[in-house]
């Protein structure tokens, strides 16, 4: 059992969230609520990730932020990053494979709230912000609480594009799904089945939890209709 | 009008697209004006822009003499610096709030000391204070229409919006809220626009009525004068007037106030109206209380008087629906009775009786309205 791969990987699902569960939240509404030239194109862009191979996104992320491309070559320059084979490349590489799974959850979420309700709120005299606070997120927080699961769960399994963003680096870059593949590998079929059973089991748990939330948010968007 | 003194709302929008709507009304502090309409028509859409919730194209709205919005100097204000009080048709309660928070929602233009003591007083006017800790999802339809009116009323409006109130509660919360209504009318001393596509509704509720087609305002007035002088054919139709019919104008007779017009080869009595050319196809209509029935037979010496032949009798709840067939020429006319007078007046299937038409009653439109 490689434990410093499964605290990284922990690690690296938990900085993924906690970035990307508040940008969704106010992206999420944008989409939800604003009518926009060129929201179709914006919704496709951001379920790109769920269709194409990680490896794909990988290869790009790899070209385009690496030391031999300009943006890498900037970032280098005037900040010092160098994110290709780093932490902080994973957590770019995480944050672009996932908006997919916070995005739709909590859009869908948004999208369940009756016009009624939210114009009530404005006639009782509420602001926009106090709106989101007092009546949106109480309502929203099923959609929130599975965007959080279905993207730490993903993170913890994601393979392809942290493979090619940042190789195989123990303490680095090396996570549980390639700590795994590494296992294998070299005959270790005893570690690579402790921490396949410990994937598999947490990604049971986490979609009875997802189901379990649909079900309520469904419920409770029945009932107030 | 003068509109710098008007106290009460004044209003006048004129937009193409995304919705159509052309409307130009006003409303008297004190006042219920009912905007009466087919789905669709616009009428929740001309809420909306009352309270702020959406902007119209081109428009003038007014409030006391507050205005809130004008395209011509470009003022709008917000839904909460209009200060309005708006009951949505589902009642857009907060569902993770319990009802005496609801209601505290709307409070927040008070000091916080005072809230929860107006928020309590709200709940026992409403004949709700054991609820108050319940959440909206475990009372019933007219307790949700209570606490939300209950919500819109405790922010002191300025104008009070109701998008079909009654629609969505049973019969028994609806007769509370109609007395609820009524009564609040008079003391509120504010505007009260309510929309409802339930004609009976209106005429119950309302001083002034609108009525709407597809975007467009067909007639405003007070249920009496819209109800017999319907402007046109549409008008006449979503006011519940079955008995419209061809004419063709005869004669005019000044003195005795009568034009003539020949129908279906009998004559009728219209009120005067001398903007009727002779000769002119023109469509008329006869309100259900301008019918009245007579076994009388010396009645037959009066103008309009028929005599009909009843096809048939349907009850319908307390009241019988009509339908009866002039024995002169065939035409056929709908009416509603209560059982009771159908049983003094001994109407029965296939008999015979004498109809009076009222003069007063009928009213007169171009056929090409």
């Amino acid at each position: 059992m490689d434990w410093q791969a499964l605290l990284l990987s922990i690690k690296l699902s938990g900085v993924t969230v906690v970035i990307l569960i508040p940008f969704s939240v106010f992206f999420s509404r944008l989409l939800a609520y604003t009518p926009f030239k060129g929201k179709a194109w914006i919704e496709a862009l951001v379920m790109v990730p769920l269709v194409l191979p990680p490896t794909v996104v990988g290869y790009y992320l790899l070209s385009g932020l690496g030391q031999q491309s300009w943006l890498g070559q900037q970032l280098d320059h005037w900040f010092g990053v160098q994110l290709v084979f780093h932490f902080s490349g994973l957590v770019v590489a995480s944050l672009l494979v996932n908006i997919p799974f916070a995005i739709q959850p909590i859009q869908r979420a948004f999208e369940a709230i009756p016009t009624e309700v939210r114009d009530a709120a404005a006639c009782c005299g509420m602001s926009r912000t106090k709106i989101l606070f007092k009546i949106e997120l109480p309502m929203i927080w099923p959609g929130i609480l599975m965007a959080f699961v279905l993207c730490f769960s993903h993170v913890l399994g994601e393979f392809g594009v942290v493979l090619m963003m940042g190789g195989n680096i123990a303490g680095e870059t090396k996570t549980i799904a390639i700590a795994i593949y590494d296992s294998v590998q070299a005959f270790d079929f005893e570690s690579a089945g402790l921490m396949s059973m410990l994937l598999l089991l947490f990604a049971i748990s986490v979609l009875a939890m997802t189901t379990s939330l649909s079900r309520h948010i469904g419920a409770g968007s029945r009932h107030e209709n | 009008m003068k509109i710098d003194s008007f106290k009460g709302l004044i209003c006048q929008i004129e937009q193409q697209s995304p919705i159509r709507l052309v409307v130009n009304f006003d409303c008297k502090a004190g006042e219920l004006l009912a905007v009466v309409g087919s789905s669709g028509g616009g009428k929740s859409t001309l809420l909306r822009m009352l309270a702020g919730l959406s902007l119209p194209q081109v428009g003038h709205i007014q409030c006391g003499d507050r205005l809130w919005y004008d395209t011509a100097s470009q003022k709008s204000l917000s839904p909460a610096e209009r200060h309005v009080g708006y009951v949505p048709q589902h009642f857009g309660l907060f569902p993770h709030l319990t009802a005496l928070d609801n209601i505290l929602a709307g409070l927040d233009h008070v000091p916080k000391q005072e809230r929860m003591l107006r928020a309590t007083q709200w709940l026992a006017k409403m004949k709700l204070s054991h609820l108050g800790s319940r959440r909206p999802r475990h009372l019933s339809g007219g307790q949700q229409q209570r606490i939300a009116l209950a919500r819109a009323l405790v922010r002191e409006p300025e104008l009070l919006l109701l998008d079909e109130p009654f629609s969505a509660v049973d019969w028994e919360a609806r007769e509370f809220l109609y007395e609820a209504l009524l009564s609040l009318k008079s003391s509120l001393n504010i505007p009260v626009v309510m929309v409802t596509h339930d004609l009976k509704e209106a005429l119950l509720l309302a001083d002034k009525m609108m009525l709407m087609d597809n975007g467009f305002m067909l007639q405003q007035g007070t249920p009496h004068q819209i109800l017999s002088q319907p402007k046109s054919e549409i008008v006449a139709r979503q006011m519940g007037l079955r008995n419209i019919f061809d004419g063709i104008v005869d004669t005019h007779s000044e003195p005795s106030g009568s034009t003539w017009l020949t129908w279906q080869g009998m004559t009728v009595a219209v009120p005067y109206q001398q903007s009727l050319e002779e000769g002119m196809k023109v469509r008329w209509t006869i309100s259900n209380l301008g019918i009245e029935f007579a076994n009388n037979l010396l009645v037959k010496q009066q103008v309009n008087c028929f005599v009909v032949c009843i096809v048939s009798l349907i009850t319908m709840g307390d009241m019988m629906r009509l339908t009866v067939s002039l024995q002169e020429n065939n035409q056929r006319l709908h009416l509603e009775l209560s059982i009771q007078v159908v049983n003094q007046l001994a109407l029965v299937q296939g008999g015979e009786t004498m109809m009076m038409l009222n003069p007063s009653f009928i009213h007169v439109f171009s056929s090409s309205d």
